[in-house]
């Protein structure tokens, strides 16, 4: 369970997606809509987030793979909204599934990261005063 | 030779397009298309040091040679999360 939706996201499916009975721990994410920008006093009333689904697709399972060759064996399920995210919902979810807890925790950590900087998708923040704004990551490159 | 252009957030914004078809000489790079959607935006032209390009799904450097028919992509810095 890898991509984009639209549709609001649960942990629970991904939490199912990564369930295997050699695997001790699951370690889950979700990123959610915070009232307030870093370094922006005004208040945040939704996130539109908009892809390039195919490459967002292809870089996400990209990290998929980079995380179970650094941290594996593991089992790791990401999904992240397009369109319109309200205050407090999630944008993202991230689930993964080891053995062991430590590598669990450390390939989420990767996973997130990875995504912040690399794939393929970009938010406007929409405030509660009807303005708007492209918000790039501080961790994008270039 | 035709290549399908896709420009992203603040720059689909300033382009004024999300998805357009360009006709280009045979031998233009990546860099000469951006250079003549550039001439249309001020404000595009200068987000050039903060742009990636793609072609065909791939990142790619600005003096790729296009093909008849790609796909190519301006992406700004990105936002997931």
């Amino acid at each position: 369970m890898i991509g984009l939706t639209a549709e609001p996201l649960a942990l629970e499916p991904l939490i199912a997606a990564v369930r295997d009975d050699a695997h001790g721990a699951i370690v889950t994410f979700l990123g959610v809509t915070r009232a307030t920008s870093n370094g922006d006093a005004r208040p945040v009333a939704a996130l539109d987030y908009e892809a390039y689904p195919a490459m967002a697709q292809a870089e996400l399972e990209a990290i998929a793979d980079e995380a179970r060759a650094r941290f594996g064996p593991l089992r790791i399920a990401m999904l992240h909204r397009t369109g319109r995210v309200a205050l407090g919902e999630a944008s993202v979810a991230i689930a993964v599934g080891t053995p062991h807890r430590a590598a669990a925790f450390a390939a989420c950590a990767f996973a997130i990261d990875a995504l912040k900087a690399r794939v393929e998708i970009w938010k406007n923040e929409c405030y509660a005063d009807g303005a708007r704004a492209w918000a790039p990551n501080a961790e994008a490159a270039p | 030779m035709e290549v399908r252009v896709l420009a992203f957030a603040r720059l689909r914004e300033l382009c004024g397009f999300g998805e357009r078809r360009v006709v280009c000489p045979s031998g233009a790079t990546l860099e000469d298309l951006w250079r003549e959607l550039a001439r249309e935006s001020v404000e595009f032209a200068a987000l050039r040091p903060s742009t990636r390009f793609a072609r065909n799904g791939a990142l790619a450097s600005g003096t790729t040679v296009l093909a008849d028919g790609d796909e190519v992509a301006f992406l700004p810095p990105v936002g997931g999360g």
